[in-house]
């Protein structure tokens, strides 16, 4: 167990990047806490991946360091860093059962073999993979398979960190929830540093006290799931978590006030800085359909279940609502009203205004 | 419901008739000649199984068959290891991966009779340029036309040099078919070198490899043209395979019957080596 920390972390495939645009990684500072259950969060290509093989050592980084409880871990190959990992497809050694699988990072390590016997069988017991000890882990389905990859993880009690790069896309939606509420168990009875690389939401959310969000080899925002869906610190998160996402609207500032189409909205606090491009956020959970406000027709609704979601057009603009009820017609002239407290601004994507005291 | 009926049979049909064309009847004409004899003139007389007990207790045959599997015991031995290493060792991608393949392709696609030429002309003692660096050079004393070791040595030699490049090519399609994750996770695993080997890359490659077994197994079994070029089954009988020995009966001596008993055995045998490789090698799967 340990705490981990990326200091000043940048790395390059090319031999001589040039820019930032030839970064896969663009200056990463981030804390990991012993314990933790962390996820990292992005669309494909954004730089999880490279992060994820750095601090498994299966990279090394361009610059930078990264620490492991302050040592130095910079330079070392994985198998001295003591972590685990599971891959997006899952990793089994066929020509072994299940019970040589698990004991095969043990046997590695010179681990006595009693020893060995109690912590698969411990392991296998938390799996439920108890009956299938002995059967040869070619035959098993993908999802048992997967989870051998993890057992094989976390069968070492002194491992500092297990990672997890998408380990839930070869699997069946059904069995997809519960082995995500399995991995959210076993975190809390062994308690290790988790990081779970993904790119759905969902499985983020669900699983991290803290999400990391990348884009473009860069962290966007570190928070937890309610900090991440209330107070998106980039229009990036404000789109990319929630669904729908958060309508991002072009606005001016004037005279401190914001102007979005001609109509002046209020937003949660003073604003910062100056200059740059201004946009309005604010998420569809927090727009209604009133009758005063800002005008606008409705253009779509599409019912989604447990509430309906209306799209309407302010001028060009498209403006997504949450409504209790799907109870509106075509091209129906309404007003919108945005909640002053979720309503921002943001400078050149960066939020913009202060939290209201 | 269905109705049930034999109509199927008749989709089968046309694959019936041309096995029996291209198979069945020109096997038929060899099981007729084994079991008879004849003067010419197509004049045939009853024989029985005489042929058959007579090859099977010829010692010509039994030397012929001694050489047979010695050969392929040897080839087999050194062809299917090396091919392994020999992929291991080539490079997994970049600008050298094409050079390699085609480098190794090429002994493949040379005729085998240009290879028993080549081999013959690079061998022979003196003038060849091998032979004369073995015995003018090194001192060593090399002639394959007259030494049942050095003549050996070349068919041996000569097949590996030909055919290695087969095991080469459908080991490396089974070891670049391995995914990333599986080294990653081996070195996380703490996996040694030779534990990599033993648990990722060997059974990834176990159904090319049964395959490459089984083809080395039936080509150098049935193997007639290289050595019967090289060297024409000499010095002496030392490198008279089954197949040249095969030839000598059938065509020297217009021994038909005799020929035609010993091709059945010689097939019967390939067919129950190549089904005990088989059933041995994929063993393990049906578990």
């Amino acid at each position: 167990m340990a705490k981990i920390t990326l200091s000043n972390l940048r790395h390059s495939y090319l031999s001589n990047p040039t820019g930032p645009q030839d970064y896969a990684l663009k200056e990463i500072d981030l804390d990991w806490n012993d314990g933790g259950a962390y996820a990292l969060l992005g669309p494909s290509g954004c730089g999880k991946s490279t992060l994820l093989n750095i601090v498994s050592g299966l990279l090394t980084p361009s610059e930078g360091r990264i620490l492991f409880d302050d040592k130095d871990v910079t330079n070392l190959p994985p198998d001295q860093r003591n972590i685990a990992q599971v891959f997006q497809f899952p990793v089994i050694y066929d020509t072994m059962t299940v019970r040589e699988n698990l004991a095969f990072p043990l046997r590695n390590r010179g681990v006595a073999e009693p020893k060995i016997a109690e912590r698969v069988a411990e392991i296998a017991t938390m799996l439920e993979v108890e009956e299938m000890l002995d059967t040869r882990a070619a035959h098993l389905s993908p999802d048992n398979k997967q989870k051998i990859s993890m057992g094989r993880g976390l069968v070492r009690d002194d491992v500092n960190v297990v990672m997890f790069d998408e380990p839930l896309t070869v699997i069946d939606p059904h069995l997809k929830w519960k082995l995500r509420s399995k991995l959210k168990e076993l975190h809390h009875r062994v308690r290790a540093t988790m990081i779970y690389v993904t790119h759905d939401q969902t499985e983020a959310l669900t699983f991290a006290d803290q999400v990391v969000v990348m884009q473009e080899g860069e962290v966007v925002q570190v928070g937890t799931p309610v900090e991440l869906f209330e107070r998106p610190q980039h229009t990036f998160v404000g789109h990319f978590i929630g669904s729908p996402g958060m309508n991002i609207l072009p606005a001016s500032v004037d005279d401190g006030r914001v102007i979005f189409n001609g109509n002046s909205v209020r937003v949660e606090g003073g604003i910062t800085g100056e200059g740059g491009v201004t946009e309005l956020g604010v998420r569809p959970e927090f727009v209604s359909v009133s009758d005063t406000g800002i005008p606008a027709r409705v253009r779509k609704v599409s019912d989604v279940g447990r509430h309906a979601v209306i799209e309407t057009m302010v001028g060009d603009t498209r403006v997504r609502a949450v409504a209790e009820t799907a109870n509106f017609e075509k091209g129906a002239e309404v007003h919108l009203a945005f909640q002053q407290d979720q309503t921002r601004l943001y400078r050149d994507g960066w939020i913009a205004t202060e939290v209201a005291s | 419901m269905k109705t049930e009926n034999q109509r199927a049979w008749f989709f089968v049909l046309p694959v019936l008739l041309l096995v029996a064309f291209n198979a069945l009847v020109p096997i038929m004409t060899v099981v007729n000649y084994s079991v008879q004899e004849t003067f010419g003139n197509n004049v045939f007389f009853w024989q029985g199984l005489d042929w058959f007990e007579n090859i099977l207790r010829s010692d010509r045959f039994h030397a012929a068959l001694g050489r047979q599997f010695l050969f392929t015991f040897l080839i087999l031995i050194i062809e299917v290891p090396l091919g392994i290493i020999v992929a291991l060792s080539m490079p997994k991608k970049g600008f050298w991966v094409p050079v390699c393949l085609v480098t190794m392709a090429l002994p493949m696609l040379i005729p085998w009779n240009v290879v028993g030429s080549m081999w013959n002309i690079f061998t022979l003692p003196n003038i060849g340029l091998l032979g004369y660096f073995m015995n003018d050079v090194l001192g060593v004393n090399y002639d394959m036309t007259q030494q049942p070791i050095s003549a050996w040595i070349t068919i041996v030699v000569m097949d590996v040099w030909h055919w290695t490049s087969l095991v080469v090519l459908l080991s490396y399609a089974g070891l670049v078919s391995i995914p990333d994750a599986y080294y990653q996770a081996a070195k996380i695993d703490g996996a040694s070198p030779w534990k990599v080997f033993r648990y990722i890359q060997l059974p990834k490659m176990k159904t090319v490899l049964t395959i490459a077994v089984l083809l080395r197994f039936m080509d150098s079994f049935n193997i007639y043209t290289e050595p019967f070029v090289l060297t024409g089954g000499g010095p002496g009988n030392s490198t008279t395979l089954l197949s040249i020995d095969l030839v000598k009966i059938a065509l020297g001596q217009f021994d038909l019957g005799p020929a035609a008993a010993m091709s059945l055995i010689y097939f019967a045998i390939t067919l129950l080596v190549s089904w005990l490789f088989y059933t041995l090698m994929t063993k393990d799967d049906a578990q």
